[in-house]
């Protein structure tokens, strides 16, 4: 069924799909009416789910730690200064390896105050073994959310399903919406390998002594650093178990396809710009006119941002003339994060594209196509001017 | 996408006795129970075991006489503190290692 609405009821819808059985969730801004949404599929009974409204992000996100502990399957959502509110939750859920999934609306963070759209939000979380995928529409939003709980709940790792606000969670656009007994095939009830249950008791992520020692069985148990080296192997091979989600419910729903990454005109083109989020789909705008002008330009949006599919993108760009990384946020008295996370990609290919990166967009500064046009051409046409420092688009003093 | 390939790692620890080392070894004052005044020692019936569910760390038993498993006991005081009929004294650990001497 198509139907034609808000990103947020993509989101909203995708986790009615899911069956998510529990939900809690802070009603205020920077909330969005994401979870208004579900609150109503729950009062209404269209969704059997425990709704339960928290006093804070922080306990909305603790709320769905015990809940995953428990063995339920748990969401939440949040944007901006509530994600950072959620901080310390953030790496204990990752540490705890809560499968729990969360959407992100993608807003940027104050002081000052802003209500609107950039990416610093979810960036400053890229470090805490969260997954993190990042949707360039709609129908990717709905797909996301419901191939997110299969993700988590395959490697128990939690998800961040982030999507920019505004231009999405408040735009409408038609999308289609899956069959639940399609989405019940492709996602099986929630079956932890691990629960907190009155039978079995058990403390769990107690204090970890700095070296490994016996359980009380008498048998090694680990410590604090192999728990943590096994978040990141784990989080290693979650690239292909992402790659294997997409494939499962490319069978199911004929979508997908572009699990990691989003190419457009990349095959033949010297020049590729890259970015995360629905920016990738204006920059396809800027391609198409630098195409005509006889530059092969093309745009490269990523998806999956953690782990970061570093091969795949250094296989791709390592044979282009030049990158051009677009990105709204920035790791402050350096550079754009993941303009650092590209070159360091590419640092080992043997052929290395000049790289620049541009900073736009910070507090939904307006993006103009024209804009976008203009500094893409200067990379290209550039004769080392450019250099390695993030030049700025947009700025107005 | 084997259940069992991802996560084998997690902290989880079942309760038991020396999860935590002997934690004995933390213990300045030692709860020690005068079973002249202990209901159950007393009364010679299974009844109020405060003690035993008090204790955070499950080292007294719920027998008659209720005992004490000092390898673990961190003397935390809690079971002086809630006893009825104030049947549990805590006594300074020197004082043993002199006895022991």
């Amino acid at each position: 069924m198509h139907i034609i609405e808000s990103g947020n009821v993509a989101a909203a819808t995708g986790v009615k799909l899911s069956r998510a059985e529990v939900i809690a969730a802070y009603p205020i801004t920077p909330q969005t009416p994401l979870t208004e949404k579900l609150s109503e599929l729950v009062d209404s009974g269209e969704m059997k789910a425990e709704y339960i409204p928290v006093e804070s992000e922080h306990s909305a996100l603790a709320v769905c730690i015990a809940a995953s502990s428990s063995g339920s399957r748990a969401f939440t959502a949040t944007s901006a200064n509530g994600l950072l509110y959620m901080n310390e939750q953030i790496h204990w859920a990752a540490g705890a390896r809560l499968p729990i999934v969360m959407c992100v609306v993608n807003r940027g963070i104050g002081a000052p105050w802003t209500v609107w759209n950039d990416h610093q939000d979810s960036i400053s979380q890229r470090d805490t073994g969260w997954i993190q995928l990042y949707q360039c529409d709609h129908q990717q939003i709905i797909d996301t959310v419901i191939q997110a709980f299969l993700i988590a709940e395959t490697v128990s790792i939690p998800v961040m399903v982030c999507y920019d606000g505004y231009l999405l969670s408040h735009t409408y656009m038609p999308f289609e919406i899956p069959g639940q007994s399609e989405i019940d095939k492709f996602l099986p009830k929630f079956k932890p390998a691990y629960f907190l249950d009155p039978k079995n008791p058990a403390n769990l992520n107690t204090v970890t002594l700095p070296d490994v020692r016996p359980d009380v069985r008498g048998d090694l148990a680990p410590g604090y650093m192999e728990i943590r080296h096994n978040l990141h192997m784990d989080m290693r091979r979650t690239i292909s178990v992402v790659e294997e989600v997409d494939r499962k419910y490319q069978k199911v729903t004929g979508r997908g396809g572009t699990p990691l990454v989003e190419k457009y005109e990349c095959d033949d083109a010297d020049f590729i710009a890259v970015c995360l989020g629905s920016l990738s789909y204006q920059l396809r705008d800027v391609v198409d006119m630098m195409r005509k002008e006889g530059i092969k330009a093309g745009v490269f949006g990523i998806r999956l941002y953690r782990p970061f599919p570093d091969q795949a993108i250094a296989n791709a760009l390592s044979r282009a003339k030049g990158v051009v990384v677009f990105e709204k946020a920035l790791s402050y008295g350096n550079q754009g994060a993941l303009f650092a996370d590209i070159k360091s990609a590419l640092y080992n290919s043997g052929n290395k594209p000049f790289v620049h990166n541009y900073i736009l967009g910070l507090g939904g500064r307006e993006i103009k196509t024209q804009d976008l046009f203009n500094s893409f051409m200067a990379s290209c046409k550039d004769d080392g001017k450019i250099g390695d420092e993030p030049q700025w688009i947009g700025l107005k003093m | 996408m084997k259940d069992n390939k991802y996560g084998s790692m997690k902290s989880h620890s079942e309760p038991g006795p020396g999860d935590g080392g002997r934690t004995g070894s933390w213990r300045v004052v030692r709860p020690v129970i005068d079973n002249s005044k202990c209901i159950p020692a007393k009364s010679n019936k299974m009844s109020c075991f405060t003690c035993w569910l008090f204790c955070p760390d499950g080292v007294i038993t719920k027998t008659i006489p209720p005992t004490i498993d000092y390898e673990y006991c961190k003397g935390c005081e809690i079971c002086a503190e809630e006893c009825p009929v104030d049947a549990i004294t805590m006594v300074e650990e020197a004082d043993f290692t002199e006895e022991e001497k």
